[in-house]
C-alpha cells in the first residue's frame, strides 16, 4: 500500500481509539475536577465494564446485539454502582484526602482486578459486535491528470468502527449537556469550584461526590463496553487505558474537560499514526516521559489554565 | 540523648536475633528471611523519603532496578566482576535518584506521585525495549561464577544469609543514625510543615533532594544486592508493583520508624506466603491490607506502638 490510503487507515483506527479514549479520560478528569481525588482504580472500572459486557451477552444469549444492547446499559450501571459502594465505604471516610485516598485506590485497583481472576479467570474472552459489515474504503490516484478513484486492497473499516466514533461523539454531547444544561450540572460545578461555599448553601456535597465517583466509572464502563468486540475482555486489560487516561488528562489540563477532550482526539490519532512509524513500546515511552515533563514544567497541562 | 541506651538495645537485639536466625531457622524460613533483609533494605531506603520526609513517591522501582540492572548487566555484558558491578549498580541508583529529584520535586502532592510514576513506567518500557541486553520479562540469571565476591561464594544460602545481614544491618543502623542527625531532623521537620521549615532559612529543595537521592541510594544497592545473592535480574521487579509494595511494606509497619519497614516486609511476606498456597491471587491480600490500612491504621504497627506504649521510638 502506498502512503496515502495507509495513513488513512491509521487515522481511522485512531479515530475509533481517541473516542473510546476520550470517554475513560473524561471519567478521569470529572472525578478528579470535582472531588480532587486521583482515582489509581479507574482502569480497574473500564475493565470490570469489559468483563461485565461478556456475562451479560452470555447470560442473554440470542442475536448478538441484543445481547450487545443490554450489556451497554447494564454493564455502565453495575460499575457505577459498585463505584458509589466504594466511595461510600471508603472515599468518604478518608475525608477525601488526595495521599490517603491515591493509596486506598491503589488497594480497590488489586482488589478488584484479584476478585475478577478469581471469578473470571485469567482468559481473554471476545463479545461478538452487534453488526460487523466490511466497507472497502476508496482513495485516488492521478491518473492522465485527472482524479480517479479507486479501491486499494486492504483498506477498510467495519460499519461497528464507525459506530464506536459516532458513540463516542454523541455520549460526549451528553456528559456536555449534563454539565452545562441540567441542575445536577450547575450543582456538580458548584461543588468543583467551592466546596465549603457549596455545603453552606445546602448542597448535599457528599452525595454530589458519591454521584461523581459512580458517573466517572460508569464512562470508563461504557467505554470498554464499546471497545470489547475490537479487542476482548481480560483481567489485566485496565492497566493501559489507565495510563493513557491519566496522559490525556494532565495533557488536557487537570480537570478542565473540554481541554481532555481535544487531548484524547490528539492522543488517540497520534498515538494509531506513530505506532505505523515507530515500534509501539518507543511510543509508550515518549508519551510518559512527555507526561512527567508536562507536569513539571506546565502543571496546568497544555491547554488548561488552572494548576494541578 | 536520655532514652540512647533503650534504642541500641532494641535495634541491636533485632540483629542480634537475626544472627541467632541463622543457626536456628529452619532452611525454607532461613531462605525466606535472607530475601525479606534485601527486602526491608528496599523499604528502609522508601521509608527515608516517605516516612521522614512527607514525599509520597510511585516510583521507587525505578532505582531498585537501576540497581539490580546496573549490577547484573555489567557483570553479564562488560564482563566486569561482582565487586565493580556491585558498585555500578549503587551509582547508578544514586545518579537515578538525583536526576529524577531534580525534575520530580519541582512538583509537589499529587503531581509529585504521577510524576514519579511516569518516571518509572518510562524506566520499565525501556527494560522491554532494550530487551535484547534485558532480555525483557523473561530476564536473566546471573551465572554462579560472577556471583563469587572477594573468595565468598554468594550463592551458597548460608553466605547469602549473612550477606543480607551484613546490608540490612547497615541499613538500619545508617537510618537510626540518619533520622536522629541533625540532617533527620530537618526532613521531618519538612514533613510536618514545609512552608514553616523553608521560613527558618532551611533550603528544602535541597533536603529534599537530599533525601531523595540517599533513598534511591539504598534501594538501588539493594536492587543490586538482590541481583547478587539471588542472581536474578528481570523486568517484573521494574513493573509498578514493586514501587507499591515498598509503600505497602512501610504503611504496615509504620511509617517514619526505624523498625517499620521491616516489620512490615516481615508481615506481609508471609502473608503473601501463606496465602499463595491457597489462591493464585496474592495480590488480593495487598489490595485488602492496604485499603485497611489507610482506614483504620495510618500510623502501621510500630506507628500505633509508638502511640500506646513507647513514645520514644525513633
Amino acid at each position: 500500500m502506498e502512503l496515502g490510503p495507509y495513513l488513512l487507515l491509521a487515522t481511522l483506527e485512531g479515530a475509533v481509539m481517541a473516542s473510546v479514549l476520550a470517554l475513560t479520560a473524561v471519567g478521569l478528569s470529572l472525578v478528579f475536577g470535582v472531588m480532587r481525588v486521583v482515582n489509581i482504580a479507574h482502569g480497574e472500572f473500564f475493565m470490570l465494564g469489559a468483563v461485565l459486557a461478556w456475562y451479560v451477552t452470555q447470560m442473554v444469549g440470542g442475536p448478538p446485539a441484543i445481547g450487545f444492547a443490554v450489556g451497554l446499559v447494564m454493564a455502565p450501571l453495575i460499575v457505577g454502582a459498585i463505584a458509589v459502594a466504594a466511595d461510600m465505604t471508603i472515599l468518604k471516610r478518608l475525608d477525601y484526602d488526595p495521599e490517603r485516598t491515591i493509596v486506598a485506590t491503589i488497594g480497590l485497583l488489586y482488589i478488584i482486578q484479584q476478585l475478577t481472576l478469581m471469578g473470571y479467570g485469567p482468559d481473554a474472552r471476545p463479545v461478538e459486535p452487534p453488526f460487523n459489515t466490511r466497507l472497502a474504503l476508496p482513495w485516488f490516484e492521478v491518473k492522465d491528470g485527472a482524479l480517479a478513484l479507486y479501491w486499494p486492497w486492504g483498506l477498510s473499516t467495519t460499519s461497528y468502527k464507525l459506530a464506536v466514533i459516532g458513540a463516542g461523539v454523541v455520549v460526549l454531547l451528553g456528559v456536555w449537556a449534563m454539565m452545562a444544561r441540567t441542575r445536577i450540572g450547575l450543582v456538580m460545578r458548584a461543588v468543583q469550584a467551592d466546596r465549603d461555599m457549596a455545603l453552606a448553601f445546602g448542597i448535599p456535597v457528599e452525595r454530589v461526590y458519591a454521584m461523581v465517583f459512580g458517573i466517572g466509572a460508569a464512562l470508563a464502563a461504557l467505554a470498554a463496553v464499546l471497545i470489547v468486540p475490537i479487542s476482548q475482555a481480560h483481567y489485566l486489560m485496565g492497566a493501559d487505558p489507565l495510563l493513557l487516561a491519566f496522559t490525556v488528562v494532565i495533557i488536557g489540563g487537570l480537570g478542565s474537560l473540554p481541554g481532555t477532550v481535544v487531548a484524547a482526539i490528539l492522543i488517540g490519532l497520534s498515538d494509531g499514526i506513530i505506532s505505523v512509524f515507530f515500534s509501539p513500546t518507543l511510543a509508550k515511552i515518549l508519551a510518559t516521559l512527555l507526561v512527567a515533563l508536562v507536569l513539571v514544567f506546565r502543571p496546568q497541562g497544555l491547554f488548561g489554565t488552572r494548576s494541578a | 540523648m536520655r532514652m540512647r541506651p533503650r534504642i541500641l538495645a532494641l535495634h541491636g537485639g533485632l540483629l542480634a536475633l537475626l544472627l541467632a536466625g541463622h543457626f536456628l531457622l529452619p532452611v525454607y524460613h532461613h531462605g525466606n528471611m535472607a530475601r525479606i533483609m534485601v527486602l526491608a533494605s528496599y523499604a528502609i531506603g522508601y521509608n527515608i523519603v516517605f516516612g521522614y520526609t512527607g514525599l509520597l513517591s510511585l516510583g521507587h522501582a525505578l532505582f531498585f532496578a537501576a540497581g539490580m540492572y546496573g549490577m547484573g548487566l555489567s557483570v553479564q555484558h562488560l564482563g566486569t566482576g561482582p565487586g565493580t558491578g556491585l558498585l555500578i549498580g549503587v551509582v547508578a541508583g544514586a545518579a537515578i535518584s538525583t536526576a529524577v529529584g531534580l525534575l520530580a520535586l519541582r512538583t509537589t502532592g499529587v503531581a509529585f506521585m504521577i510524576v514519579t510514576l511516569m518516571f518509572a513506567q518510562a524506566g520499565y518500557l525501556s527494560v522491554l525495549y532494550f530487551g535484547e541486553w534485558t532480555r525483557g520479562d523473561e530476564g536473566f540469571i546471573i551465572a554462579r561464577a560472577s556471583r563469587v565476591l572477594w573468595g565468598i561464594d554468594l550463592a551458597d544460602a548460608g553466605n547469602r544469609y549473612l550477606a543480607a545481614l551484613v546490608l540490612f544491618s547497615a541499613a538500619l543502623l545508617g537510618s537510626l543514625w540518619l533520622v536522629r542527625a541533625p540532617f533527620g531532623r530537618s526532613l521531618i521537620a519538612i514533613r510536618e510543615n514545609e512552608a514553616r521549615t523553608m521560613m527558618l532559612g532551611y533550603d528544602t529543595f535541597r533536603l529534599k533532594l537530599a533525601a531523595l537521592t540517599i533513598s534511591g541510594t539504598i534501594s538501588g544497592t539493594a536492587g543490586a544486592a538482590y541481583a547478587l545473592l539471588f542472581g536474578y535480574a528481570g523486568a517484573s521487579f521494574a513493573t509498578v508493583e514493586y514501587s507499591i509494595l515498598p509503600l505497602l511494606w512501610v504503611l504496615l509497619g509504620g511509617a517514619g520508624t526505624v523498625l517499620g519497614p521491616f516489620i512490615g516486609t516481615l508481615f506481609m511476606f508471609y502473608l503473601i506466603d501463606l496465602s499463595s498456597g491457597v489462591t493464585t491471587a496474592y495480590m488480593l491480600i495487598a489490595g485488602v491490607t492496604l485499603v485497611l490500612l489507610t482506614l483504620f491504621a495510618p500510623q502501621g504497627l510500630m506507628g500505633e506502638i509508638r502511640r500506646r506504649f513507647w513514645s520514644w521510638l525513633p
